[in-house]
Protein backbone atom coordinates (compact mmCIF):
# COMPACT_ATOMS: atom_id res chain seq x y z
CA UNK A 1 0.00 0.00 0.00
CA UNK A 2 2.85 2.20 0.25
CA UNK A 3 3.76 2.44 -3.13
CA UNK A 4 5.31 5.75 -4.00
CA UNK A 5 2.95 7.87 -6.72
CA UNK A 6 4.11 7.76 -10.27
CA UNK A 7 5.94 11.06 -10.45
CA UNK A 8 6.05 11.39 -14.19
CA UNK A 9 3.14 13.33 -15.29
CA UNK A 10 3.85 15.89 -12.99
CA UNK A 11 7.74 16.15 -13.43
CA UNK A 12 7.38 20.01 -14.96
CA UNK A 13 6.34 21.39 -11.60
CA UNK A 14 8.45 19.20 -9.57
CA UNK A 15 11.11 20.80 -11.58
CA UNK A 16 9.59 24.62 -11.24
CA UNK A 17 9.38 23.93 -7.26
CA UNK A 18 12.76 22.75 -6.59
CA UNK A 19 14.28 25.61 -9.50
CA UNK A 20 12.07 28.24 -7.34
CA UNK A 21 12.93 27.30 -4.11
CA UNK A 22 16.94 26.97 -5.31
CA UNK A 23 16.51 30.48 -6.80
CA UNK A 24 15.40 31.73 -3.35
CA UNK A 25 18.27 30.62 -1.71
CA UNK A 26 20.89 31.97 -4.05
CA UNK A 27 18.97 35.36 -3.58
CA UNK A 28 19.18 34.83 0.00
CA UNK A 29 22.95 34.04 0.46
CA UNK A 30 23.55 36.35 -2.44
CA UNK A 31 21.48 39.76 -1.50
CA UNK A 32 20.10 42.25 -3.75
CA UNK A 33 23.33 42.49 -6.28
CA UNK A 34 21.74 39.03 -7.43
CA UNK A 35 18.49 40.02 -9.09
CA UNK A 36 20.12 39.85 -12.69
CA UNK A 37 20.78 36.95 -12.25
CA UNK A 38 18.35 35.32 -10.28
CA UNK A 39 15.76 37.04 -12.80
CA UNK A 40 17.36 35.04 -15.44
CA UNK A 41 17.81 32.20 -14.20
CA UNK A 42 13.87 31.86 -13.17
CA UNK A 43 13.59 32.68 -16.86
CA UNK A 44 15.54 29.78 -18.02
CA UNK A 45 13.62 27.87 -15.48
CA UNK A 46 10.25 28.72 -16.86
CA UNK A 47 11.46 27.56 -20.68
CA UNK A 48 12.79 24.96 -19.38
CA UNK A 49 10.06 24.02 -17.59
CA UNK A 50 7.83 24.77 -21.58
CA UNK A 51 10.21 22.37 -22.88
CA UNK A 52 8.99 19.85 -20.36
CA UNK A 53 5.36 20.49 -20.81
CA UNK A 54 5.76 20.22 -24.11
CA UNK A 55 7.68 17.15 -24.46
CA UNK A 56 5.55 15.79 -21.95
CA UNK A 57 2.37 16.64 -23.80
CA UNK A 58 0.20 13.22 -24.54
CA UNK A 59 -2.75 11.05 -23.67
CA UNK A 60 -4.38 11.43 -20.19
CA UNK A 61 -2.57 10.43 -16.96
CA UNK A 62 -3.54 10.89 -13.42
CA UNK A 63 -1.45 10.58 -10.67
CA UNK A 64 -1.01 11.25 -6.86
CA UNK A 65 -4.47 9.32 -6.07
CA UNK A 66 -6.45 10.44 -9.02
CA UNK A 67 -5.43 14.48 -7.68
CA UNK A 68 -3.52 15.72 -10.36
CA UNK A 69 -4.15 15.17 -13.99
CA UNK A 70 -1.76 15.83 -17.23
CA UNK A 71 -4.03 16.43 -20.05
CA UNK A 72 -3.76 17.80 -23.69
CA UNK A 73 -5.75 20.78 -22.29
CA UNK A 74 -3.58 21.07 -18.93
CA UNK A 75 -0.45 21.29 -21.19
CA UNK A 76 -2.36 24.01 -23.84
CA UNK A 77 -2.77 25.96 -20.49
CA UNK A 78 0.54 25.76 -19.32
CA UNK A 79 2.81 26.15 -22.86
CA UNK A 80 0.66 29.63 -22.50
CA UNK A 81 0.82 30.51 -18.59
CA UNK A 82 4.78 29.59 -19.07
CA UNK A 83 5.37 32.13 -21.99
CA UNK A 84 3.17 34.88 -20.26
CA UNK A 85 5.31 34.66 -16.95
CA UNK A 86 8.77 34.17 -18.76
CA UNK A 87 8.00 36.99 -21.16
CA UNK A 88 6.57 39.13 -18.08
CA UNK A 89 10.08 38.47 -16.40
CA UNK A 90 11.92 39.59 -19.07
CA UNK A 91 10.25 42.80 -19.69
CA UNK A 92 10.11 43.91 -16.18
CA UNK A 93 13.73 43.98 -15.29
CA UNK A 94 14.36 47.57 -16.32
CA UNK A 95 11.31 48.83 -14.59
CA UNK A 96 12.26 47.21 -11.58
CA UNK A 97 15.93 48.71 -11.42
CA UNK A 98 14.33 52.47 -12.21
CA UNK A 99 11.76 51.86 -9.43
CA UNK A 100 14.26 50.99 -6.95
CA UNK A 101 12.55 47.40 -6.49
CA UNK A 102 15.23 45.46 -7.71
CA UNK A 103 15.12 42.51 -5.55
CA UNK A 104 15.70 38.65 -6.36
CA UNK A 105 12.13 37.91 -4.43
CA UNK A 106 10.68 39.22 -7.24
CA UNK A 107 11.53 36.37 -9.81
CA UNK A 108 11.21 33.79 -6.98
CA UNK A 109 7.28 34.98 -6.13
CA UNK A 110 6.59 35.01 -9.99
CA UNK A 111 7.76 31.45 -10.49
CA UNK A 112 5.93 30.13 -6.94
CA UNK A 113 2.76 31.89 -8.54
CA UNK A 114 3.42 30.41 -12.14
CA UNK A 115 3.63 26.94 -9.96
CA UNK A 116 0.35 27.55 -8.48
CA UNK A 117 -1.49 28.01 -11.60
CA UNK A 118 0.35 25.12 -13.35
CA UNK A 119 -1.12 23.16 -10.06
CA UNK A 120 -4.52 24.63 -10.75
CA UNK A 121 -5.06 23.89 -14.52
CA UNK A 122 -3.67 20.86 -13.77
CA UNK A 123 -5.94 19.99 -10.34
CA UNK A 124 -8.74 17.21 -10.55
CA UNK A 125 -9.57 17.38 -6.99
CA UNK A 126 -11.18 20.03 -4.71
CA UNK A 127 -8.00 20.39 -2.20
CA UNK A 128 -5.12 20.14 -5.01
CA UNK A 129 -7.05 22.49 -6.84
CA UNK A 130 -7.58 24.52 -3.37
CA UNK A 131 -3.96 24.53 -3.23
CA UNK A 132 -2.98 26.17 -6.46
CA UNK A 133 -5.70 28.59 -5.99
CA UNK A 134 -3.82 29.59 -2.93
CA UNK A 135 -0.02 29.46 -3.66
CA UNK A 136 -1.00 31.14 -6.83
CA UNK A 137 -3.16 33.84 -5.01
CA UNK A 138 -0.61 33.94 -1.82
CA UNK A 139 2.06 35.18 -4.19
CA UNK A 140 0.16 37.48 -6.19
CA UNK A 141 -0.85 39.76 -3.19
CA UNK A 142 2.43 39.74 -2.07
CA UNK A 143 3.74 40.80 -5.79
CA UNK A 144 0.97 43.29 -5.60
CA UNK A 145 2.62 45.60 -2.86
CA UNK A 146 5.80 45.00 -3.88
CA UNK A 147 6.39 48.71 -3.85
CA UNK A 148 7.09 48.78 -0.01
CA UNK A 149 7.35 52.32 -0.15
CA UNK A 150 4.58 53.59 -2.50
CA UNK A 151 1.09 53.79 -0.90
CA UNK A 152 -0.14 53.08 -3.73
CA UNK A 153 1.02 49.57 -4.23
CA UNK A 154 0.57 48.75 -0.50
CA UNK A 155 -2.99 49.81 -0.65
CA UNK A 156 -3.49 47.17 -3.97
CA UNK A 157 -1.86 44.58 -2.30
CA UNK A 158 -4.21 44.99 0.55
CA UNK A 159 -7.56 45.19 -1.49
CA UNK A 160 -6.39 42.40 -3.36
CA UNK A 161 -5.87 40.55 -0.30
CA UNK A 162 -8.70 41.02 1.13
CA UNK A 163 -10.80 40.86 -1.74
CA UNK A 164 -8.93 37.49 -2.98
CA UNK A 165 -9.30 35.64 0.39
CA UNK A 166 -13.00 36.68 0.56
CA UNK A 167 -13.20 34.93 -2.57
CA UNK A 168 -11.34 31.58 -1.45
CA UNK A 169 -13.54 32.03 1.22
CA UNK A 170 -16.41 31.82 -0.73
CA UNK A 171 -14.82 29.01 -3.06
CA UNK A 172 -14.31 26.55 0.35
CA UNK A 173 -17.63 26.98 1.27
CA UNK A 174 -19.08 25.83 -1.97
CA UNK A 175 -16.60 23.21 -1.77
CA UNK A 176 -18.02 21.73 1.66
CA UNK A 177 -20.81 21.68 -0.03
CA UNK A 178 -20.54 19.60 -3.02
CA UNK A 179 -18.29 17.85 -0.84
CA UNK A 180 -21.33 17.02 1.43
CA UNK A 181 -23.86 16.28 -0.93
CA UNK A 182 -21.57 13.90 -2.90
CA UNK A 183 -19.40 12.76 -0.82
CA UNK A 184 -16.24 12.95 -2.62
CA UNK A 185 -13.76 15.83 -3.43
CA UNK A 186 -12.32 13.85 -6.81
CA UNK A 187 -13.94 15.33 -9.74
CA UNK A 188 -13.59 12.09 -11.50
CA UNK A 189 -16.46 10.68 -8.79
CA UNK A 190 -18.23 14.42 -8.07
CA UNK A 191 -18.85 13.97 -12.41
CA UNK A 192 -20.55 10.20 -11.80
CA UNK A 193 -22.21 11.43 -8.40
CA UNK A 194 -24.22 14.72 -10.50
CA UNK A 195 -24.64 12.54 -13.30
CA UNK A 196 -27.66 10.75 -11.13
CA UNK A 197 -29.82 14.04 -10.84
CA UNK A 198 -28.75 17.30 -9.28
CA UNK A 199 -29.85 18.07 -5.70
CA UNK A 200 -30.46 21.95 -4.21
CA UNK A 201 -27.13 21.76 -2.05
CA UNK A 202 -25.02 20.71 -4.76
CA UNK A 203 -26.21 23.55 -7.13
CA UNK A 204 -25.52 26.06 -3.84
CA UNK A 205 -22.33 24.59 -3.97
CA UNK A 206 -21.64 24.89 -7.47
CA UNK A 207 -22.99 28.58 -7.53
CA UNK A 208 -20.53 29.34 -4.56
CA UNK A 209 -17.58 27.83 -6.89
CA UNK A 210 -18.12 29.72 -9.38
CA UNK A 211 -18.73 32.93 -7.42
CA UNK A 212 -15.23 32.23 -6.68
CA UNK A 213 -13.70 31.47 -9.79
CA UNK A 214 -15.33 34.51 -11.16
CA UNK A 215 -13.52 36.73 -8.89
CA UNK A 216 -10.47 35.00 -9.74
CA UNK A 217 -10.65 35.75 -13.29
CA UNK A 218 -12.20 39.35 -12.02
CA UNK A 219 -15.74 39.11 -14.17
CA UNK A 220 -18.47 41.67 -13.26
CA UNK A 221 -19.89 41.42 -10.59
CA UNK A 222 -16.79 40.59 -8.70
CA UNK A 223 -14.65 42.62 -10.34
CA UNK A 224 -14.26 45.78 -8.04
CA UNK A 225 -11.17 45.14 -7.24
CA UNK A 226 -9.26 44.83 -10.80
CA UNK A 227 -9.37 48.39 -11.45
CA UNK A 228 -7.71 49.70 -8.47
CA UNK A 229 -4.91 46.57 -7.95
CA UNK A 230 -4.70 47.56 -11.65
CA UNK A 231 -3.81 50.85 -11.33
CA UNK A 232 -1.64 50.69 -7.73
CA UNK A 233 0.19 47.17 -8.69
CA UNK A 234 4.09 48.61 -9.91
CA UNK A 235 3.50 48.42 -13.87
CA UNK A 236 5.54 45.48 -14.49
CA UNK A 237 3.48 43.15 -11.77
CA UNK A 238 0.23 44.48 -13.49
CA UNK A 239 1.19 43.06 -16.78
CA UNK A 240 1.80 39.96 -14.85
CA UNK A 241 -1.58 40.17 -13.47
CA UNK A 242 -3.44 40.99 -16.59
CA UNK A 243 -1.76 37.64 -18.12
CA UNK A 244 -0.63 34.70 -16.32
CA UNK A 245 -3.44 34.43 -13.56
CA UNK A 246 -6.04 34.88 -16.07
CA UNK A 247 -5.63 32.73 -18.37
CA UNK A 248 -4.78 29.93 -15.53
CA UNK A 249 -8.25 30.93 -13.71
CA UNK A 250 -10.64 30.65 -17.22
CA UNK A 251 -8.93 28.04 -17.77
CA UNK A 252 -9.63 26.22 -14.51
CA UNK A 253 -13.15 27.40 -14.65
CA UNK A 254 -13.68 25.40 -18.33
CA UNK A 255 -12.20 22.57 -16.22
CA UNK A 256 -14.39 22.45 -13.44
CA UNK A 257 -17.34 23.70 -15.36
CA UNK A 258 -17.19 21.22 -18.27
CA UNK A 259 -15.57 18.18 -16.59
CA UNK A 260 -17.26 17.19 -12.80
CA UNK A 261 -20.63 19.50 -13.14
CA UNK A 262 -21.07 18.96 -17.32
CA UNK A 263 -23.98 16.77 -16.28
CA UNK A 264 -25.13 20.09 -14.70
CA UNK A 265 -24.98 22.37 -18.02
CA UNK A 266 -28.64 23.96 -18.14
CA UNK A 267 -27.94 24.55 -14.13
CA UNK A 268 -24.81 26.84 -15.00
CA UNK A 269 -24.95 27.81 -17.82
CA UNK A 270 -27.16 30.83 -17.34
CA UNK A 271 -25.32 31.73 -14.67
CA UNK A 272 -22.32 31.74 -17.27
CA UNK A 273 -24.46 33.88 -19.54
CA UNK A 274 -24.81 36.54 -17.37
CA UNK A 275 -20.99 36.85 -15.95
CA UNK A 276 -20.23 37.31 -19.22
CA UNK A 277 -22.66 39.68 -20.28
CA UNK A 278 -22.04 41.98 -17.29
CA UNK A 279 -18.35 41.30 -18.12
CA UNK A 280 -18.61 42.41 -21.55
CA UNK A 281 -21.08 45.68 -21.27
CA UNK A 282 -19.61 46.72 -18.08
CA UNK A 283 -16.13 46.36 -19.70
CA UNK A 284 -16.87 48.14 -22.60
CA UNK A 285 -18.40 51.47 -20.73
CA UNK A 286 -16.79 52.22 -17.82
CA UNK A 287 -13.63 52.09 -19.83
CA UNK A 288 -14.66 55.04 -21.85
CA UNK A 289 -14.11 57.62 -19.30
CA UNK A 290 -10.68 56.43 -17.72
CA UNK A 291 -7.96 58.89 -18.04
CA UNK A 292 -4.79 56.35 -16.87
CA UNK A 293 -4.11 53.25 -19.10
CA UNK A 294 -3.47 51.06 -16.90
CA UNK A 295 -6.92 51.44 -15.43
CA UNK A 296 -8.44 51.76 -19.19
CA UNK A 297 -6.45 48.08 -19.52
CA UNK A 298 -7.93 46.74 -16.39
CA UNK A 299 -11.53 47.29 -17.78
CA UNK A 300 -10.51 45.98 -21.25
CA UNK A 301 -9.26 42.59 -19.70
CA UNK A 302 -12.44 42.47 -17.99
CA UNK A 303 -14.24 42.88 -21.11
CA UNK A 304 -11.96 40.24 -22.65
CA UNK A 305 -12.82 37.79 -19.96
CA UNK A 306 -16.48 38.44 -20.97
CA UNK A 307 -15.87 37.60 -24.43
CA UNK A 308 -13.95 35.02 -23.50
CA UNK A 309 -16.71 33.67 -21.59
CA UNK A 310 -19.25 33.76 -24.22
CA UNK A 311 -17.10 30.40 -25.25
CA UNK A 312 -18.19 28.83 -22.18
CA UNK A 313 -21.43 29.69 -22.13
CA UNK A 314 -22.27 27.54 -25.21
CA UNK A 315 -20.85 24.69 -23.49
CA UNK A 316 -19.79 22.52 -26.08
CA UNK A 317 -16.26 21.38 -28.00
CA UNK A 318 -16.37 24.18 -30.30
CA UNK A 319 -16.56 26.56 -27.17
CA UNK A 320 -14.14 25.55 -25.26
CA UNK A 321 -11.69 25.29 -28.65
CA UNK A 322 -12.73 29.20 -28.67
CA UNK A 323 -11.89 29.68 -25.27
CA UNK A 324 -8.70 28.43 -25.57
CA UNK A 325 -7.80 30.52 -28.99
CA UNK A 326 -8.75 33.57 -27.56
CA UNK A 327 -6.75 32.94 -24.44
CA UNK A 328 -3.20 32.06 -26.87
CA UNK A 329 -4.52 35.59 -28.62
CA UNK A 330 -4.93 37.44 -25.74
CA UNK A 331 -2.52 36.37 -24.66
CA UNK A 332 0.41 38.38 -27.53
CA UNK A 333 -2.24 41.19 -27.26
CA UNK A 334 -1.54 42.19 -23.70
CA UNK A 335 2.26 40.92 -23.42
CA UNK A 336 2.50 43.24 -26.36
CA UNK A 337 0.53 46.25 -25.18
CA UNK A 338 2.15 46.07 -21.30
CA UNK A 339 5.46 46.16 -23.15
CA UNK A 340 4.54 49.54 -24.36
CA UNK A 341 3.36 50.45 -21.20
CA UNK A 342 6.70 50.08 -19.75
CA UNK A 343 8.40 51.71 -22.18
CA UNK A 344 6.37 54.91 -21.27
CA UNK A 345 9.14 56.46 -19.45
CA UNK A 346 9.45 60.54 -20.06
CA UNK A 347 12.14 62.37 -18.03
CA UNK A 348 13.64 59.60 -16.44
CA UNK A 349 10.54 58.82 -14.55
CA UNK A 350 7.04 56.16 -15.60
CA UNK A 351 4.47 57.82 -16.85
CA UNK A 352 0.69 56.52 -17.21
CA UNK A 353 -1.94 58.67 -18.54
CA UNK A 354 -3.20 58.41 -21.55
CA UNK A 355 -2.74 62.18 -22.94
CA UNK A 356 1.02 61.56 -22.54
CA UNK A 357 0.67 59.53 -25.65
CA UNK A 358 0.02 62.25 -27.22
CA UNK A 359 1.62 62.50 -30.68
CA UNK A 360 3.59 58.88 -30.31
CA UNK A 361 3.26 58.42 -34.35
CA UNK A 362 6.04 61.62 -34.47
CA UNK A 363 8.70 61.21 -31.53
CA UNK A 364 8.35 57.36 -31.55
CA UNK A 365 6.70 55.92 -34.97
CA UNK A 366 7.22 52.21 -34.29
CA UNK A 367 5.95 52.26 -30.88
CA UNK A 368 3.11 53.53 -31.57
CA UNK A 369 2.73 51.26 -34.88
CA UNK A 370 2.99 48.38 -32.44
CA UNK A 371 0.28 49.99 -30.10
CA UNK A 372 -1.56 50.75 -32.72
CA UNK A 373 -1.54 47.04 -33.65
CA UNK A 374 -2.52 45.99 -30.20
CA UNK A 375 -5.45 48.34 -29.66
CA UNK A 376 -6.64 47.06 -33.35
CA UNK A 377 -6.63 44.10 -32.33
CA UNK A 378 -8.17 44.36 -28.92
CA UNK A 379 -10.85 45.94 -30.51
CA UNK A 380 -11.55 43.13 -33.27
CA UNK A 381 -10.44 44.82 -36.44
CA UNK A 382 -9.80 42.03 -38.93
CA UNK A 383 -7.26 40.60 -40.25
CA UNK A 384 -6.13 41.13 -36.90
CA UNK A 385 -5.79 38.10 -34.44
CA UNK A 386 -8.14 40.03 -31.94
CA UNK A 387 -10.54 39.19 -35.00
CA UNK A 388 -10.40 35.80 -35.00
CA UNK A 389 -10.67 34.81 -30.81
CA UNK A 390 -14.32 37.12 -31.05
CA UNK A 391 -15.34 35.20 -34.19
CA UNK A 392 -14.67 31.55 -32.77
CA UNK A 393 -15.90 32.31 -29.36
CA UNK A 394 -19.50 33.99 -31.09
CA UNK A 395 -19.29 31.52 -33.67
CA UNK A 396 -19.88 28.71 -31.34
CA UNK A 397 -22.48 30.59 -29.14
CA UNK A 398 -24.26 31.22 -32.08
CA UNK A 399 -24.05 27.20 -33.25
CA UNK A 400 -25.47 26.57 -29.48
CA UNK A 401 -27.88 29.12 -29.72
CA UNK A 402 -27.48 31.74 -27.73
CA UNK A 403 -28.66 34.29 -30.13
CA UNK A 404 -29.12 37.48 -28.07
CA UNK A 405 -25.93 36.68 -25.81
CA UNK A 406 -24.03 36.94 -29.42
CA UNK A 407 -25.32 40.29 -30.32
CA UNK A 408 -25.45 41.41 -27.15
CA UNK A 409 -21.66 40.77 -27.47
CA UNK A 410 -20.85 42.19 -30.56
CA UNK A 411 -22.54 45.87 -29.54
CA UNK A 412 -20.54 45.79 -26.81
CA UNK A 413 -17.16 44.86 -28.93
CA UNK A 414 -18.49 48.09 -31.11
CA UNK A 415 -18.70 50.48 -27.92
CA UNK A 416 -15.08 49.09 -26.56
CA UNK A 417 -13.81 49.67 -30.19
CA UNK A 418 -14.36 53.28 -29.31
CA UNK A 419 -11.98 53.56 -26.81
CA UNK A 420 -9.44 51.47 -28.23
CA UNK A 421 -9.57 54.12 -31.16
CA UNK A 422 -9.20 56.89 -29.36
CA UNK A 423 -6.04 55.18 -28.40
CA UNK A 424 -5.26 55.63 -31.78
CA UNK A 425 -6.65 59.35 -32.32
CA UNK A 426 -4.16 60.22 -29.27
CA UNK A 427 -0.94 58.93 -31.41
CA UNK A 428 -1.70 59.76 -34.30
CA UNK A 429 -3.57 63.57 -34.57
CA UNK A 430 -3.13 65.02 -31.13
CA UNK A 431 0.00 67.48 -30.79
CA UNK A 432 2.96 65.80 -29.93
CA UNK A 433 3.37 65.48 -25.73
CA UNK A 434 6.49 65.42 -24.32
CA UNK A 435 9.04 63.01 -25.71
CA UNK A 436 9.37 59.26 -24.54
CA UNK A 437 12.85 58.43 -23.24
CA UNK A 438 15.45 57.71 -26.03
CA UNK A 439 17.18 54.32 -25.41
CA UNK A 440 14.16 51.85 -24.06
CA UNK A 441 15.76 48.55 -23.37
CA UNK A 442 16.09 46.16 -26.33
CA UNK A 443 14.02 43.51 -24.66
CA UNK A 444 11.43 45.54 -24.41
CA UNK A 445 11.10 46.83 -28.10
CA UNK A 446 11.75 43.12 -29.19
CA UNK A 447 8.91 42.37 -26.96
CA UNK A 448 6.50 44.82 -28.56
CA UNK A 449 7.77 44.28 -32.30
CA UNK A 450 7.73 40.37 -31.72
CA UNK A 451 3.85 40.50 -30.35
CA UNK A 452 2.92 42.63 -33.10
CA UNK A 453 4.18 40.69 -35.54
CA UNK A 454 2.95 37.85 -34.24
CA UNK A 455 -0.79 38.99 -33.89
CA UNK A 456 -0.80 40.82 -36.90
CA UNK A 457 1.12 38.20 -39.54
CA UNK A 458 1.72 35.51 -37.27
CA UNK A 459 -1.31 33.94 -35.90
CA UNK A 460 -3.59 35.10 -38.84
CA UNK A 461 -1.78 32.89 -41.15
CA UNK A 462 -1.33 29.93 -39.02
CA UNK A 463 -4.36 30.00 -37.68
CA UNK A 464 -5.35 26.22 -39.07
CA UNK A 465 -1.97 24.94 -36.85
CA UNK A 466 -3.54 27.05 -34.02
CA UNK A 467 -7.09 25.97 -33.86
CA UNK A 468 -6.21 22.19 -34.46
CA UNK A 469 -3.71 22.97 -30.90
CA UNK A 470 -7.10 24.09 -29.21
CA UNK A 471 -9.09 21.45 -30.73
CA UNK A 472 -7.27 18.56 -29.67
CA UNK A 473 -6.91 20.42 -26.36
CA UNK A 474 -10.98 20.93 -25.82
CA UNK A 475 -11.35 17.34 -27.31
CA UNK A 476 -10.01 15.77 -24.28
CA UNK A 477 -12.50 17.47 -21.85
CA UNK A 478 -15.13 16.24 -23.79
CA UNK A 479 -14.12 12.37 -23.61
CA UNK A 480 -15.53 11.77 -20.31
CA UNK B 1 -32.36 16.39 21.76
CA UNK B 2 -29.83 15.36 19.38
CA UNK B 3 -27.25 17.84 17.53
CA UNK B 4 -27.40 16.34 14.21
CA UNK B 5 -26.03 17.49 10.88
CA UNK B 6 -28.70 19.89 10.45
CA UNK B 7 -27.08 22.04 13.23
CA UNK B 8 -23.99 21.97 12.61
CA UNK B 9 -24.81 22.99 9.07
CA UNK B 10 -26.35 25.96 10.33
CA UNK B 11 -24.27 26.99 12.66
CA UNK B 12 -21.69 26.98 9.64
CA UNK B 13 -23.97 29.00 7.25
CA UNK B 14 -24.67 31.72 10.70
CA UNK B 15 -20.90 32.17 11.18
CA UNK B 16 -20.19 32.12 7.56
CA UNK B 17 -22.57 34.99 7.03
CA UNK B 18 -21.21 36.84 10.01
CA UNK B 19 -17.98 37.05 8.02
CA UNK B 20 -18.99 38.19 4.72
CA UNK B 21 -20.94 41.07 6.68
CA UNK B 22 -17.89 41.71 8.79
CA UNK B 23 -15.53 42.27 5.70
CA UNK B 24 -18.51 44.45 4.33
CA UNK B 25 -20.54 46.59 6.77
CA UNK B 26 -17.27 47.20 8.54
CA UNK B 27 -16.31 50.96 8.61
CA UNK B 28 -13.70 51.18 11.36
CA UNK B 29 -10.28 48.66 11.33
CA UNK B 30 -8.60 46.70 8.79
CA UNK B 31 -7.92 43.94 11.49
CA UNK B 32 -11.56 43.22 11.84
CA UNK B 33 -11.82 42.10 8.41
CA UNK B 34 -8.56 40.18 8.71
CA UNK B 35 -10.80 38.54 11.76
CA UNK B 36 -14.04 38.23 9.92
CA UNK B 37 -11.98 36.11 7.00
CA UNK B 38 -10.71 33.78 9.41
CA UNK B 39 -13.97 33.35 10.80
CA UNK B 40 -15.19 32.51 7.38
CA UNK B 41 -12.91 29.55 7.39
CA UNK B 42 -13.31 28.65 10.72
CA UNK B 43 -17.46 28.44 9.74
CA UNK B 44 -16.26 26.36 6.20
CA UNK B 45 -14.26 24.09 9.00
CA UNK B 46 -17.26 23.13 10.87
CA UNK B 47 -19.12 22.63 7.57
CA UNK B 48 -16.13 20.07 6.00
CA UNK B 49 -15.81 18.02 9.70
CA UNK B 50 -19.30 18.03 9.74
CA UNK B 51 -19.79 16.39 6.22
CA UNK B 52 -17.16 14.07 7.01
CA UNK B 53 -18.44 12.51 9.86
CA UNK B 54 -21.78 12.51 8.42
CA UNK B 55 -20.67 10.90 5.56
CA UNK B 56 -17.99 8.63 7.18
CA UNK B 57 -15.59 9.84 4.95
CA UNK B 58 -11.86 11.09 5.94
CA UNK B 59 -11.04 13.52 3.10
CA UNK B 60 -13.50 16.34 4.65
CA UNK B 61 -10.75 16.32 7.62
CA UNK B 62 -7.95 16.28 5.40
CA UNK B 63 -8.78 19.02 3.70
CA UNK B 64 -9.93 20.82 7.16
CA UNK B 65 -6.10 20.42 7.89
CA UNK B 66 -4.38 22.06 4.64
CA UNK B 67 -7.62 24.56 5.32
CA UNK B 68 -5.97 25.79 9.20
CA UNK B 69 -2.38 25.32 7.23
CA UNK B 70 -3.17 27.53 4.53
CA UNK B 71 -5.34 29.95 6.76
CA UNK B 72 -2.21 30.30 9.05
CA UNK B 73 -0.22 31.70 5.62
CA UNK B 74 -2.81 33.71 4.66
CA UNK B 75 -2.76 35.76 7.79
CA UNK B 76 0.40 36.14 8.10
CA UNK B 77 0.72 37.97 4.74
CA UNK B 78 -2.20 40.41 5.47
CA UNK B 79 -1.10 41.23 8.79
CA UNK B 80 2.59 42.10 6.82
CA UNK B 81 0.83 43.89 3.89
CA UNK B 82 -1.20 45.76 6.35
CA UNK B 83 2.22 46.72 8.23
CA UNK B 84 3.52 48.40 5.07
CA UNK B 85 0.32 50.00 4.39
CA UNK B 86 0.43 51.40 7.69
CA UNK B 87 3.86 52.56 7.81
CA UNK B 88 2.83 54.48 4.34
CA UNK B 89 -0.39 55.48 5.66
CA UNK B 90 0.10 56.05 9.02
CA UNK B 91 -3.31 54.84 9.08
CA UNK B 92 -5.43 51.19 9.06
CA UNK B 93 -8.84 52.47 9.07
CA UNK B 94 -10.87 51.16 6.80
CA UNK B 95 -12.17 54.75 4.95
CA UNK B 96 -8.78 56.27 4.67
CA UNK B 97 -7.91 53.14 2.22
CA UNK B 98 -9.18 55.37 -0.99
CA UNK B 99 -6.40 56.79 -3.11
CA UNK B 100 -7.44 55.13 -5.68
CA UNK B 101 -11.17 55.89 -7.04
CA UNK B 102 -13.26 55.69 -10.49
Amino acid sequence: MTALPDFAPAIPEIVLAVASLALLLVGAFKGDGSTRLVSWLGTAALAVVLVLVWANTGDKALTFGGMFIADRFASFAKCLILIASGITLVISQDYLKLERMDRPEYAVLVLLATLGMLMLVSANDLMSLYLGLELMSLSLYVVAAFRRDAVKSSEAGLKYFVLGALGSGLYLYGASLVYGFTGTTSFTQIATTVGNGPSIGLIAGLVFVMASLAFKVSAVPFHMWTPDVYEGAPTSVTAFFAVAPKIAALCLMVRVLVGPFGPLVDQWQQVVVFISLASMILGSFAAVVQKNIKRLLAYSSIGHVGFALVGLASGTEEGVRGVLAYLAIYLFMNLGTFACVLAMKAGGRMVEDIKDLSGLSRTNPLMALCLAAFMFSMAGVPPLAGFFGKLYVFMAAVHAGLYALSIIGVLASVVAAYYYLRVVKIMYFDEPAEAFDRGQSGVIRFVMAASAVIIAIVIPLALQPMTHAAQAAAATLFLG
Amino acid sequence: MVIGLAHYLTLAAILFTLGIFGIFLNRRNVIVILMSIELMLLAVNVNMVAFSVWLGDLSGQVFTLFILTVAAAESAIGLAIMVVYFRNRGSIAVEDINSMKG
